[in-house]
């Protein structure tokens, strides 16, 4: 919905209506305001020149029971992410907002110290005079030597674009759960650890002093025990006590995943999770594994004696988060976080674009192998990984780039920071459900009531404080704000600017004062006087209504729905035949649009439920939709941002992008490149890394080649019709580098690397003709190479042959359509990405035609048993020709991959099957330009 | 703009201007074979391909071991480890006792001495025999009596539980050859340049051995037998070194045609010097032979001929049907010729039956062959013609295929599934009809898909 005000903030409507239309120059009222940051160089995508750091980042803090709030690292580690931020300052806000449940040490009724088992909590929060908004994840980690046994952490996800933040707070929930859990869960081995080392301690403790009670008692038989002996008799009575405590800490610590289990019938995502978490950390260690118990102890360790009493006290340092955590977990948990930080990286529309983009390619995952880059494997290894829970974190981050993960310092400024835990008072009870039996006590203190007075006490107290603190919605809360933004995205596709104005109109409404959306554990607490009294942000935004909507409009879109959007941009290709304006060709994804926004409104209900991820899971296609497919996401945060900031970037990344294609060309693909993302943080998936710099790449040189060949349609037509094409030259680099842009157009046989080799130096075989869709030669003017040149002559039927140096084309003659439209020289697109986008819209078209002809039924069986094959043959003819709309030789092309569709479709397994060679006995032509 | 040169599709063959070896572009509308799978499993030279079944066929070369194939997909099925050195001779062998699993054996006798005999299903080795002084270079069954033969430096017989049943004497150094069955429990074998026939003696209620006994050498040719094929059940033909092809009768061993002429001398006398250079020896040796109900197929040195069995001549030919020496021949029901060559191409050829036509160029003459026919100079049109009839036949060249780096040893047809070659380059190829598979998959498709319940009739 966009609101009135909104458009009157940009266009300055009243006043336009005064003025007289014929001025010669428009006054400077007229005039839209100019971007605001434009003075400092950024470009109008990027809001993050409003805040004080350059992009958006991940804050570690913990509340610490000696210094208050403190930030303890941030990632990426570098001091110029958040710049002149305060980290200080904003580690007291997101400290602040923590909505848990107090810390019990010992509940009353209860003889012993319980360990509280909370659930991490979810808020997100902003900042509008620092210009950060963040998404917040609160969670806690024993400390034997803590208050409480319990040390509050929270990691942020820090952001300038409020809508970021609430948009995709569905993944970024489920994200930061998983390095959470993954923390947690290294901190309870770590706490089960520390917790055996005490009672063994003790254990010792106990048995020396009962050797001394002995010995005194002995020493003196006067029949009345000295003040010592009765000291001694004390101490032994506390430290039996102690080691009771203890064991009981330590059993209650082991019985966590029981308990989490027993939960998991209310979140089952948690329970997973926390299963995934747990068998991660048996799998990971197998010497461990053989063990059942999960929390055994080193045994090398030498108990000394201690003292009964436990020391709570504010002399000695607390532990660093390092030392709470099992080192192992610690970096999985750092790795985690950093691959969160690659995928949220960039701007929001970029994201959702992504995002609608992957869902969209998953509903056609027959075809998607042909073209797409590897798309298909990250979402097998995902749907494996959610059946069959096995180490999640692991899956997603090889050991490789564990090792070269740097452990971020930790950035520790005891002191410098006054703690100020007294002044912010925002507090709220959580709702917990599901943890029946710890939290019986809080739960029967809860009133909701006294809880909303809570609220109002609170954010009377924040106004008048002056503060500026926005919170924005909690995990439990309704997600009313992202809702809106659906609403509007049904009529107006995913414009960026209707997604800005609304966070801006936000932020006028919430100068300097709190501005808390939602706090609330659940909608149903908040009474309607309660939402009147609030207006300016509550009422402005849809409700629970809106959410049935569009959970009713996802129902509607289903297959057949798609089906038309796919007919309908056939029918447009024959429109679009001789044009090859992206303009014109953009018709046949208007048809399509409507799918997409559906898929948001969808993503936006997603968010607006409670995170349980199983529950999505039911319905259906978008069930899948919140992909934590780390590899493709971070391909398409990664790229694109990236280069509209740094439009040096690839040039720098040159020689790295040409060694990662060496290693491509091999045929383990996604191990070799693993290597080449070295300059940055290891990533996750570093083969989708590359592969996106890598099509910019390609595109561009594609581009270049399409221009400077004329004969550039044939090559390109034996490329799609299965024709190998050898790329022959001297020079190793120019051949690469053409091999490496004609690879955008080689149909995949499967989920694999592309059938392409980049260089080849040795004479050719006719496996490799077999094996390879596109190679580069090596021309050697030795004796040698008039073998490899005779090689070439003899295999010519199979091949296509391209010679660099004297710039010339072998191949069969093309006359069909398809190419030019795909590669047309005079095209306007200047961009090597934009292009390679072109070329991906094209090639969809052209793969849900072979999707079409291969999956049409009366066109491969014959109606009844007399029919004779030339009938079912002349069908397919006309099917092709007519319904199609393919001319010539593109027919071919179609056959091809309708080929490669079949042998994907029957393949049992990926890589099982042989590819075939296939050549067709047609006359080759020789191009020169 | 776009200039672009429409060049003469396929470079001339190195050998094209020295022979005129018949070639064909790259547009080939009648072959059928467009798609290639290629095997590799050989670390050496294959020679042999074997057939067991409709869709399984056995491979072995010079790296001793034996493979099972599947024709249909390409997939390997078994590995047949048990030979030290090249494999000599292989043959399948359908055990009739135990017909219930009817259990189909294959026997391979190498260069180390031995013969196993394999379960073809299990990749068992049912039994191995290494009481041979010399290595066994032919295999034969005789179905009917239920034995089997090898011929080595002497022809033994051994049951179907691979026992001795009884042997020859040495024969010779050069040992036999080629081994075939005629009628009246007799066998031919050839030695060198002789013909020699055994008869099989079985157990009666005289005697309760087994015997075998050399009736008869038949000394008509002048040089090495190559070759020794049945043609029907009262003849067969051999074919030497030195292009002799005799078509023998099967029951008095009696000689019924003889044709020496491939290697005519008076051609020798032509002034043609591109002739006399493709006349050596090495071009006439007939390799192979291949026979259907009215022709004998023989390959002859780098040609092909055709042999009309109630002519009693030659109606056709291609004298230089390959680059190289031609290995193995056969033809296919659909009066296909199919010919393999040490120059690494198979060449598909069509038996036409041609009315003459009196606009026919004339034919030059120069090459006058046995007689009564003549070939054409132009090697584009290598029509053997007979002025005594009508009508003549020829071999249009109708395709190729290109894939083998190396000489192709033999092939196997299979009705199904299309060709497999088998090549010096270590590779076994598999051809196919790339229509065919086409509507097979699509086929196999509509079916996966109605198994997995994702068809729906469209309303």
């Amino acid at each position: 919905m966009i609101s009135a005000p909104d458009v009157v903030a940009f266009t300055k409507e009243d006043e336009y209506e005064e003025e007289p239309y014929n001025e010669p120059a428009l006054p400077e009222e007229y005039s839209v305001p100019l971007f605001p940051f434009a003075s400092q160089g950024a470009n109008p995508w990027s809001k993050l020149s409003g805040a004080k750091f350059s992009r958006d980042f991940i804050l570690i803090s913990e509340f610490s029971e000696q210094v208050g709030p403190q930030p303890l690292l941030t990632i990426p580690n570098d001091t110029k992410v958040f710049g002149t931020f305060d980290l200080n300052y904003f580690s007291l806000r997101i400290m602040s907002v923590d909505y848990q449940a107090s810390f019990v040490g010992h509940p009353p009724g209860s003889a012993y110290p319980k360990l509280n088992f909370v659930e991490d909590s979810k808020v997100v929060l902003g900042d509008s005079k620092e210009g950060a908004f963040a998404y917040v994840h609160h969670l806690t980690l024993y400390d034997l030597e803590a208050r409480g046994f319990v040390r509050p952490f929270c990691m942020a996800y820090i952001s300038a674009d409020q809508h970021k933040i609430m948009q995709q707070f569905q993944e970024l929930s489920s994200e930061f759960s998983k390095a959470s859990e993954c923390l947690k869960t290294g901190n309870r081995k770590a706490f089960a650890g520390e917790l055996e080392k005490k009672l063994k301690d003790l254990d010792y403790t106990r048995t020396v002093l009962h050797t001394e009670t002995e010995i005194q008692k002995k020493a003196n038989d006067k029949g009345f025990y000295s003040s010592q002996a009765i000291e001694k008799a004390n101490e032994l009575a506390s430290v039996e006590k102690s080691i009771i405590e203890h064991q009981d800490l330590l059993k209650q610590i082991r019985s966590y995943p029981h308990r989490k289990l027993k939960g998991s019938d209310l979140c089952p995502g948690e329970g997973l999770t926390q299963d995934q978490a747990d068998r991660a950390s048996t799998t990971s260690n197998p010497d461990e594994s053989a063990s059942t118990d999960l929390y055994t102890c080193r045994p090398t360790y030498t108990p000394k004696l201690i003292k009964a009493k436990s020391t709570k006290c504010f002399d000695k340092k607390l532990k660093t988060l390092e030392e709470l955590c099992d080192t192992e977990y610690f970096t999985q948990t750092l790795a985690q976080l950093s691959h969160i930080e690659h995928m949220f990286r960039g701007d929001l529309c970029y994201l959702l674009t992504s995002q609608i983009d992957r869902a969209l390619l998953k509903q056609q995952h027959i075809t998607n192998f042909l073209f797409e880059d590897f798309v298909e494997v990250d979402d097998r290894m995902l749907e494996k990984q959610e059946s069959i829970p096995t180490k999640p974190s692991q899956d997603r981050l090889p050991s490789r780039s564990l090792e070269e993960c740097p452990i971020p310092k930790v950035l520790i400024s005891v002191g410098s920071y006054k703690s100020s835990v007294e002044s912010v008072l925002i507090k709220m009870e959580q709702e917990l459900g599901d943890e029946e039996e710890v939290q019986v006590t809080e739960l029967s203190s809860f009133d909701p009531q006294e809880n909303l007075d809570y609220l109002d006490m609170d954010m009377k107290g924040s106004i008048s404080s002056g503060e500026s603190i926005e919170v924005l919605g909690t995990e439990k809360s309704a997600f009313v704000l992202p809702m809106s933004d659906s609403q509007a995205s049904l009529t107006v596709p995913l414009s960026p600017q209707v997604v800005r104005s609304k966070a801006v109109s936000h932020r006028t409404i919430s100068e300097d004062s709190i501005e808390v959306l939602s706090t609330c554990p659940s909608e149903a607490l908040i009474p309607d006087d309660f939402k009147a009294s609030y207006p300016s942000a509550i009422n402005e935004e849809s409700y629970a209504d809106d959410n049935e909507e569009a959970i009713h409009f996802q129902a509607s879109i289903s297959p057949p729905e798609l089906g038309e959007a796919e007919e309908g941009s056939l029918e447009n290709t024959q429109s679009q035949v001789d044009s090859c304006c992206i303009g014109k060709e953009s018709e046949g994804q208007l048809v399509s649009l409507p799918a997409p926004a559906h898929a948001l409104s969808d993503e936006d209900r997603v968010v607006s439920i409670p995170p349980q991820r199983h529950r999505q899971k039911d319905q259906g296609f978008h069930g899948d939709f919140s992909v934590e497919n780390p590899s493709s996401q971070d391909n398409n945060c990664e790229g694109f941002p990236a280069y509209e900031v740094d439009p040096s970037h690839m040039l720098a990344n040159r020689d790295v992008s040409k060694t990662s294609l060496d290693n491509y060309s091999d045929t383990s693909h996604m191990s070799s490149v693993a290597s080449t993302s070295s300059d940055r943080i290891p990533s996750t998936h570093p083969a989708g890394l590359s592969s996106e710099r890598h099509k910019k790449r390609a595109g561009q040189n594609a581009l270049k080649f399409i221009r400077q060949y004329p004969f550039a349609h044939p090559a390109i037509y034996s490329l799609l019709s299965g024709r190998t094409l050898v790329v022959l030259g001297e020079d190793e680099a120019i051949v690469r580098k053409l091999v490496t842009a004609l690879s955008i157009f080689v149909p995949n046989y499967g989920c694999y690397a592309k059938p392409v080799k980049h260089w080849a130096s040795s004479p050719l075989h006719i496996m490799d003709f077999q094996k390879w869709k596109l190679i580069g030669l090596q021309r050697v003017a030795s004796p040698a190479g008039a073998g490899t040149l005779h090689t070439l002559s003899r295999y010519s039927r199979y091949t296509s042959i391209l010679d660099l140096d004297n710039k010339t084309l072998r191949c069969p003659l093309y006359r069909g359509a398809l190419v030019p439209r795909l590669a047309d020289h005079r095209t306007q697109i200047k961009r090597g990405s934009t292009y390679y986008l072109h070329v991906q819209s094209v090639l969809a078209q052209l793969c849900s035609k072979a999707f079409l002809y291969t999956f049409c039924h009366h066109l491969h069986l014959p109606s009844h048993d007399k029919e004779a094959m030339q009938l079912l043959a002349s069908r397919q003819a006309s099917f092709l020709r007519l319904t199609l709309g393919l001319v010539n030789e593109d027919v071919r092309v179609v056959q091809y991959l309708a080929e490669l569709l079949k042998l994907h479709y029957m393949q049992e397994a990926p890589g099982t099957s042989h590819p075939v060679l296939r050549c067709d006995y047609v006359p080759s032509f020789l191009y020169k330009i | 703009m776009l200039r672009w040169l429409i060049g003469g599709g396929r470079e001339p063959q190195g050998l094209a201007e020295k022979s005129p070896l018949q070639t064909i572009g790259e547009e080939q509308t009648q072959n059928p074979y467009t798609e290639l799978l290629v095997l590799k499993a050989h670390h050496d030279i294959v020679r042999f391909l074997v057939q067991l079944d409709d869709y399984r066929f056995a491979s072995a070369g010079d790296d001793g071991i034996v493979v099972v194939w599947n024709a249909e997909t390409g997939e390997q099925l078994l590995e047949l480890n048990g030979h030290t050195q090249k494999i000599t001779a292989i043959i399948t062998f359908t055990s009739l006792e135990s017909c219930e699993e009817k259990n189909q054996l294959i026997l391979t006798a190498s260069a180390d001495k031995t013969v196993v005999v394999w379960d073809s299903n299990s990749g068992r080795q049912v039994r191995r025999l290494s009481c041979f002084h010399s290595t066994v270079k032919c295999l034969t069954v005789l179905q009917r009596l239920d034995v089997w033969l090898t011929g080595g430096n002497d022809l033994c017989v051994w049951n179907q539980k691979s026992d001795l049943l009884c042997k020859t004497n040495h024969l010779s150094d050069t040992g036999i050859t080629a081994l075939v069955e005629i009628p009246k429990n007799c066998v031919v074998a050839a030695v060198g340049k002789e013909l020699v026939i055994f008869r099989l003696v079985e157990p009666t209620e005289g005697s309760l051995e087994w015997d075998i006994l050399e009736v008869k050498r038949l000394l008509d040719h002048q040089d090495n037998i190559l070759s020794l094929v049945n043609v029907n059940d009262v003849s067969f033909v051999t074919g030497s070194h030195v292009g002799e092809l005799i078509i023998w009768d099967a029951l008095d061993w009696s000689v019924q045609a003889y044709e020496r002429n491939f290697w005519d001398p008076s051609s020798q006398l032509d002034a043609q010097q591109e002739i006399k250079l493709c006349q050596k020896s090495n071009d006439i040796s007939i390799h192979h032979f291949t026979c259907d109900e009215e022709n004998v197929f023989a390959a002859v040195g780098r040609g092909l001929y055709v042999y009309n069995l109630q002519m009693k001549r030659v109606i056709a030919c291609q004298k230089t049907a390959h680059d190289s020496n031609v290995l193995h021949i056969a033809k296919l029901p659909n009066r296909q010729l199919i010919s393999c060559s040490e120059d690494g191409s198979v060449r598909i050829w069509e038996l036409r039956e041609k009315q003459q036509l009196a606009a026919e160029p004339v034919p030059t003459g120069f090459f006058n062959m046995w007689g009564f026919g003549r070939v054409n100079k132009q090697a584009s049109q290598p029509v053997k013609k007979q002025p005594e009839s009508a009508t003549l036949c020829s071999l249009e060249f109708i395709g190729d295929l290109i894939g083998h780096s190396s000489s192709v040893e033999m092939f196997l047809y299979f009705e199904d599934h299309g060709l497999v070659t088998c090549s010096a380059d270590h590779l076994i190829i598999l051809w196919k009809n790339g229509e065919r598979e086409s509507g097979l998959r699509s086929l196999k498709l509509f079916q996966k898909l109605e198994e997995n319940g994702d068809l729906y009739l469209a309303v």
